[in-house]
């Protein structure tokens, strides 16, 4: 130890190991303040503006902005298609991903199983501006849909669902489906065979096995799926613009519109606020249950 | 049951890669209108060769996606290493302060911002692009690099300064050479992270200053041509390539096959 050869006395080591501790760490949360923390609290000034303090400008309070949803009742219709999309994208996501998260983690084994996991997730990484491009060419009229619908069918009517409503979830579940697949099979795969095999040997059929066994105990899985989901679904805007089109009007291209189109910030500003508070209680109230059930184990 | 699983398993993988393998083929389709059947060409790749713009936004994208990998993992390892290494009180804020830039919708974060920035002075364009990125990268390689952390034993490295070795010197010698695939690792996640964002782009780019993800929406906006889906082929190649990289450094296949 250094304090025995007398450099440092052990007031002035732990004194000088406090140092290096904010050295390490200064870096990387000076720049998370500069480029999250500050911009958040600065959203949230202006917020309470009547106008962005640009120019001459004179500050003036407000909290108008907060009550558009009052003043302007077609944002309740915004919000509740915004509130539709997060619920059918993330209801079909559980529908669909939970049962081939189970059959990854039970249905498959060693390599096979890590080659298809990696094939779930490998599209979650790779651009999400392109996956959404891509059903463009699927869903429009003419396109790959229709085309392999008539190659059937030659004198059924055109498919184009391109600039709808199913478009957009259609898409979205495309998106998300990956995240709801990992969750699901993180607390698939933690299954104790054990248990399985106790069933078995006492009698249980295989249904009954994924009613009482699989199922019960994916949930967790599920519930943090769905949160991962509706989350950011809620405030996607570049899907409901490229597949919805003009059915596609959504709190998130609403709030766009407020920073690119009408500049009015302030609005905006509340709006997002708005939305992040409800973001924080659907995570407050959901990692209360969570933290329930996990302390209930 | 076993078989129906794997099916099922099956089908939902095609279900996420057809729509992409789609956009693929249309690249190589001569028609500029999408028509069916497919005529091979590789006329749409020729002429991103002479689009200019896109040009420049993916030397952007490549210029942001490397500085942000290389801030981003120096700053996040370590933020890290204190992290996972030292005890100290508020430590465990400091790990929920990673959460906002991951959890927060994109758009809430990148509206704020441009907010900020056009209100400090520090505006839009690449600095602002590059403060951005580094910002939603730094959390990710602070977890990426702290999990590798956790598989070490932090006891060698006080062996070797009880033998005479200096702190920096037994990081160097002990701590890190066992360390660098999760450094590795983290740096290309940052470059991913980077490459791959759109949202937060948008907000802080300018006109003439774009990355890739932006420039290729404004074309959709502006209306589908097959050139879009040239260099989305190409952008899905290059970042699918990093994420299998990525997976082979942090075995993200779950645990290793030891049977």
């Amino acid at each position: 130890m250094r304090s025995e050869n007398g450099t440092l006395t052990p007031r002035g080591r732990l004194a000088r190991r406090e140092w290096t501790t904010a050295a390490l760490l200064a870096p990387a949360y000076s720049w998370l303040t500069l480029a999250v923390f500050l911009p958040l609290g600065a959203m949230l000034f202006f917020s309470f503006l009547k106008a962005a303090p640009f120019g001459a400008r004179p500050l003036q309070f407000t909290f108008d902005n907060y009550l558009a949803f009052v003043r302007r009742p077609y944002l309740i219709d915004v919000a509740w298609t915004s509130i539709q999309i997060g619920l059918w994208t993330t209801g079909l996501c559980a529908l669909v991903g939970l049962p081939a998260a189970i059959a990854l983690a039970r249905a498959t084994r060693g390599r096979s199983q890590q080659v298809l996991f990696l094939l779930i997730v490998l599209p979650f990484w790779t651009n999400g501006l392109v996956r959404v491009f891509s059903w463009t060419m699927v869903l429009r009229e003419g396109g790959v849909l229709d085309y392999a619908l008539h190659l059937v069918a030659p004198s059924a009517p055109s498919v184009a669902l391109l600039y709808s409503f199913p478009a957009i979830i259609i898409g979205l579940v495309h998106a998300y489906l990956p995240y709801m697949i990992l969750t699901c099979y993180l607390s698939a795969a933690a299954i104790d065979d054990a248990y399985i095999e106790a069933a078995r040997s006492l009698g249980a059929r295989t249904p009954m096995i994924f009613a009482k066994i699989v199922l019960p105990l994916s949930l967790p899985g599920l519930i943090s799926g769905a949160i991962l989901i509706f989350v950011p679904v809620i405030g996607s805007f570049m899907e409901p613009r490229i597949l919805g089109g003009r059915v596609g009007v959504t709190m998130g291209t609403v709030i766009e519109d407020q920073f690119v189109q009408a500049f009015n910030w302030p609005l905006g500003a509340a709006l997002s606020f708005t939305m992040l508070a409800v973001v924080l209680i659907i995570f407050g109230v959901s990692s209360r249950a969570l933290s329930a059930r996990f302390g209930a184990q | 049951m076993i078989a129906l699983g794997r099916t099922y398993l099956l089908a939902t993988i095609a279900f996420l890669y057809l729509p992409i393998a789609v956009m693929v083929a249309m690249a190589f389709n001569d028609s500029a209108l999408y028509t069916l059947p497919i005529e091979p060409s590789l006329r749409w790749f020729a002429s991103l060769a002479v689009n200019a713009p896109l040009q420049l936004a993916t030397r952007n994208s490549l210029l942001i996606a490397s500085a942000t990998s290389v801030i981003a993992t120096a700053v996040g390892a370590m933020a890290a290493l204190a992290l996972e290494r030292k005890r100290f009180r508020g430590r465990s804020l400091l790990r929920l302060l990673l959460l906002p830039p991951i959890a927060i919708p994109w758009l809430i974060v990148g509206t704020a911002m441009l907010v900020f920035f056009f209100w400090t002075g520090i505006g839009r364009g690449i600095h602002a692009l590059l403060i951005g990125h580094v910002a939603l990268a730094i959390p990710y390689v602070v977890l990426i690099v702290g999990a590798g952390l956790q598989t070490l034993r932090a006891d060698l490295e006080e062996a070797a300064m009880s033998l005479g070795s200096t702190p920096i010197h037994a990081f160097f010698s002990i701590t890190l050479p066992p360390l660098l695939p999760s450094v590795l690792a983290a740096a290309l996640f940052a470059f991913a992270v980077s490459l791959d964002q759109f949202v937060i782009s948008y907000f802080l780019s300018t006109p003439g200053v774009s990355t890739l993800p932006v420039e290729i929406y404004s074309s959709i906006r502006k209306g589908f041509t097959p050139e879009i889906n040239a260099i989305s082929t190409i952008f899905l190649g290059v970042s699918s390539a990093l994420v299998l990289v990525f997976a082979q450094l942090s075995h993200l296949g779950g645990k290793r096959d030891s049977r």
